[in-house]
């Protein structure tokens, strides 16, 4: 049965006709062609189609499209401004912490979704909130350190 | 170092599409007209079938649905194995046919037996489900003990007795006589666990045909497209190797999964040709826990006798290896070639005898991952040797330092068959213990034990052979293809450079690497380099990314066609210049004359090459673009020390790592940022087999481990953080110096964690996973054993 959806998608307003069963992430990755979503797999359990929706970080795997009526969605698309990488992007990109990129814009939407509840992180606190995302590449090391580097950055640290 | 050249740790260069969502993954991609396939698998392990196809090919959308009994009837090959193991009795393996799709009997669970293509993904979902299956079910095995006994069930007709091969290795009469003047003997029976490799990607293919050229196109996750073009050609014969063309776009991660030839993209392409559209499929990740090819999966026993001073006189180990249900493509190499070839280790034992029987059983098929071979070599021969240690109350270091091979023995000849090139073992094992405070830790272990913890510590002083490898060694082995590799230098007139790798990047980072690598040879700027990788029509013919290979193998391949590079630049910078060829020098970009100010940058001789107004054309030809193939003289041999301490909860059976030091010789290094990240994942990869992962089926052959909620992945708060150094001793036959590093710590890992594991229970009776549940029990046992 198809429904009408309306929702923000990095702040363009944008309308779809999807099945009801049409997932949010199948939304963004086919009708919107927002590729950097990532399906990893198929139990919500690797988080590499995390994004934002009104401000939380959530699989986008794991919410109907008709379930974002309405609402404000970030994907990893939308964090860049005028070419110049968000501070997290920034400090994944100097730490190393990525590797083959396919869980990587899942980590990223999640740490910021960390780093807007908690400024100041400390590595526990994040290899604890990073229970949600896979990587088989980094062995979290470095993702943990581009973390605590990009929380800093966004605090204003240098 | 120039800022961006050799050794400097230069931010990746392909980072910024990643971080930004502009990577360009399979699933990315649609084509016009594309259609999309879903495949219809066993449930059971083994059975015989027949298939009624005609409600799914009436259902909404569906465009077609295929069989293998339409695969037959266009009289297209199998899948096969590419490395013929010769037995103990002088006889190559078994390797029973492979089907792209069954045809009437399944042999594990995931076995394919239709593709069904629609208009949209669901669609296809949706009719695979209405394909009727009427099984009769066959008696099945998974265990590969069960499979070798009389009357077992049997997997394939080529195959009898289930058994691939009985293979051996070193010299079993040596051996004997070591053993029969040992002062004392150390036995272990060790269970190397089933893994599923679980790239974060799941594998995704999309054929296309092109009916007016006849030619094909699949664009897939592999880690060898070439390798890939020239199966599904040579072999599978779904169009000759002109005709198809194949492109591996960025790959989310492949630790060998992606280097096989499957099912799948086979089934794809076919029918692509068959209705005259793309076809794209995109496995879910239940399909990749039963259709990629695991890894691992060994039962051993091992003997290791030592004289009275604990030097190590012979090795004995007896292997049953799980091949799965069928071959799959290098399957037969790893638990032999890749595995009784390094039981030297680091050490000078002195004689070794190594036999291997790999098994048919009714599970997924078994291949490499990373390390292959050699994860499971390391672990036989570093827990035998701590095991040993402890035995004989001679310290673990101080027994792993009184045998290890001097570092003025190089070259080494091994009792099995390998030539070690080049190694510092006491140093890389010096450096370890003292980044771990190996001396402190009996204070540490009396502070744990004071808060109720046990406390261990466990080395592994691993090796591995890397850069795979001589074409002529693999060859006289039974390899069917040749491992060099190629790479290619284009100078544009410009003065910028297209680099052609035939190695394929899949998360190493060959984009940044290679292009110091060529910035720093030839003296062009960092900026003005891209490199080229994944796809058949645009590389030269390569072998791909695996074992560790792509900068010892691919990089000295460009090292080649840089130096025809430069060898053409300098005849083009004499005639420009004006002067004899003997008299130009090349450094730092620039063609100098000796003696003289005059000058040309590469850049300017570039240019010259394609605006060639007064060439002396019967001398010199136009264009500056080179390559060349690179086939080593022999493997590199990687190899260092890791350090595993970890804190056991007896009240939980919770093991927590508390500390981690890895101290690796990969000879020289490109870009240590680089080297360090792989080094990080291998060890995850390492510490998730012998704390987390276990692939479990059930005896009738059903996994039981068939998604993440079943499957434990290292998460980022089961890993520690890790110190990470290197010693260096150059590899002296390759002309950049270098071992390879992505494997090291998948290899070193998985015998240091549960070295340590042991340490801290006082018993070596338990087997990767060391979970919870399963040190739990062991600390049961022990104080069982006790009361």
């Amino acid at each position: 049965m198809p429904v009408d959806i309306s929702l923000n998608v990095n702040g363009k307003a944008v309308s779809a006709q999807v099945e009801d069963r049409t997932l949010l992430v199948e939304l963004l990755r086919e009708n919107l062609r927002l590729t950097g979503t990532h399906v990893g797999c198929d139990t919500s359990q690797c988080g590499a189609c995390v994004v934002h929706v009104d401000g939380r970080s959530v699989k986008a795997c794991t919410m109907l499209a008709r379930q974002a009526q309405g609402a404000a969605v970030t994907t990893i698309e939308g964090l860049a401004e005028d070419g110049k990488l968000h501070p997290m992007q920034e400090a994944f990109r100097e730490n190393h912490g990525l590797q083959c990129g396919f869980c990587t814009p899942g980590m990223v939407m999640s740490a910021l979704d960390l780093v807007a509840r908690n400024p100041d992180p400390s590595g526990a606190e994040v290899r604890e909130w990073l229970e949600g995302n896979l990587c088989r590449c980094t062995g979290y090391h470095n993702i943990v350190k581009s973390i605590l580097a990009g929380a800093n950055a966004m605090r204003g640290g240098s | 170092m120039a800022e961006n050249g050799i050794g400097a740790a230069v931010p990746r260069t392909e980072d910024h599409r990643f971080l930004t969502g502009t990577g360009d993954y399979t699933d990315d991609t649609n084509l016009p007209h594309q259609t999309y396939a879903a495949f219809v698998r066993s449930t059971h392990p083994h059975a015989t079938f027949t298939l009624d196809t005609s409600a799914a090919a009436a259902a909404p959308g569906v465009v077609a649905v295929l069989t293998g009994a339409d695969f037959a009837a266009d009289g297209k090959g199998s899948l096969i194995c590419g490395w013929a193991v010769t037995g103990k009795d002088g006889e190559p393996h078994k390797a029973p046919p492979h089907p792209v799709l069954a045809a009437d009997t399944v042999r594990h669970v995931g076995d394919a037996m239709a593709i069904v293509v629609a208009e949209s993904a669901r669609a296809a979902r949706d009719a695979a489900e209405q394909v009727e299956v009427d099984y009769s079910p066959l008696p099945a095995v998974a265990s590969m003990r069960e499979a070798l006994a009389d009357g077992a069930p049997q997997i394939h007709a080529e195959a009898p007795g289930n058994l691939c091969y009985d293979w051996e290795i070193g010299d079993r009469a040596a051996t004997d006589e070591a053993f029969a003047r040992a002062h004392h003997v150390t036995r272990l029976d060790l269970v190397n666990n089933r893994l599923i490799p679980n790239a974060m990607e799941p594998r995704a293919a999309i054929g296309d045909y092109n009916p007016a050229s006849g030619n094909y196109t699949l664009r897939l996750t592999s880690q060898n497209p070439h390798v890939h073009r020239l199966v599904l050609a040579a072999f599978v014969q779904i169009a000759p190797e002109h005709k198809l063309h194949v492109i591996a776009p960025d790959v989310g991660g492949g630790f060998g999964s992606k280097i096989f030839i499957y099912q799948e993209e086979t089934a794809v392409l076919w029918a692509a040709g068959r209705i005259g559209r793309p076809v794209k499929w995109t496995a879910d990740r239940s399909e990749s826990f039963v259709a990629d090819a695991h890894g691992r999966d060994h039962e051993s026993h091992v003997e290791l006798a030592l004289d009275a001073d604990g030097r190590f006189l012979g090795l004995r180990v007896s292997t049953l290896a799980n091949m799965g249900a069928y071959l799959s493509t290098f399957a037969s190499c790893v638990p032999s070639y890749l595995y009784g070839t390094l039981m030297q280790g680091q050490y000078t034992t002195g004689a070794i005898y190594c036999e291997v029987k790999a098994v048919f059983t009714n599970t997924t098929p078994v291949d490499a991952l990373r390390g292959a071979g050699r994860p499971e070599a390391t672990y036989v021969v570093e827990r035998i040797v701590d095991r040993a240690a402890h035995e004989t109350g001679i310290d673990p270091a101080e027994l792993r330092r009184r045998n290890f091979i001097p570092s003025d023995a190089f070259p080494y000849p091994t009792q099995v068959a390998l030539e070690y090139d080049s190694g510092n073992y006491a140093l890389a094992l010096d450096r370890a213990l003292e980044l771990a405070d190996y001396a402190g830790f009996d204070a540490r272990r009396a502070e744990a034990g004071a808060r109720g913890k046990l406390r261990g510590i466990g080395l592994s002083a691993y090796i591995e052979a890397c850069g795979i490898a001589p074409s002529q060694v693999v060859g006289s082995l039974g390899a069917g293809v040749g491992l060099w590799e190629s790479g290619g230098i284009r100078f544009n007139p410009t003065g910028n450079v297209l680099v052609y790798t035939g190695s394929h990047s899949h998360g190493q980072g060959h984009e940044t690497t290679f292009a110091q690598l060529v910035s720093d040879y030839l003296g062009v700027p960092f900026e003005n380099v891209e490199v080229v990788h994944g796809d058949t029509e645009k590389t030269p013919f390569g072998m791909g990314t695996y074992g560790s290979r792509s900068l010892a193998v691919g990089g000295s391949a460009l090292v080649k066609a840089m130096d025809k590079v430069i060898a053409k630049g300098r005849k083009i910078a004499a005639f420009s210049l004006e002067a004899s060829e003997e008299d130009v020098e090349f450094s730092g970009g620039d063609f100098t004359v000796a003696g003289t100010d005059k000058r040309m940058n590469i850049a300017e001789v570039a240019f010259s090459a394609y605006v060639p107004h007064n060439y002396p054309l019967d001398e010199l030809e136009p264009g500056l673009e080179e390559t060349g193939f690179y086939d080593p003289a022999n493997f590199t041999f990687p190899a260092g020390t890791h350090v595993c301490e970890v804190e056991v909860d007896p009240e939980t059976g919770v093991t927590e790592i508390v500390n981690w030091v890895a101290v690796d010789d990969f000879g020289n290094v490109i870009n240590p940022m680089i080297v360090e990240g792989q080094v990080h994942g291998g060890v995850a990869h390492g510490i998730g087999q012998a704390l987390l992962e276990g692939c479990t089926y059930d005896a009738g052959g059903q996994l039981l481990t068939g998604s993440f909620m079943d499957y434990t992945m290292p998460r980022a708060d089961d890993l520690p953080d890790m110190t990470v150094d290197t010693t260096c001793t150059p590899c002296p036959h390759n002309p950049l110096g270098v071992k390879g590093c992505g494997e090291a710590g998948a290899i070193a890992a998985p015998a240091a964690v549960m070295n340590a594991v042991t340490h801290a229970l006082g018993t070596s009776a338990i087997d990767m996973p060391a979970t919870p549940q399963a040190v739990w029990r062991a600390l049961g046992s022990q104080s069982q054993a006790r009361a």
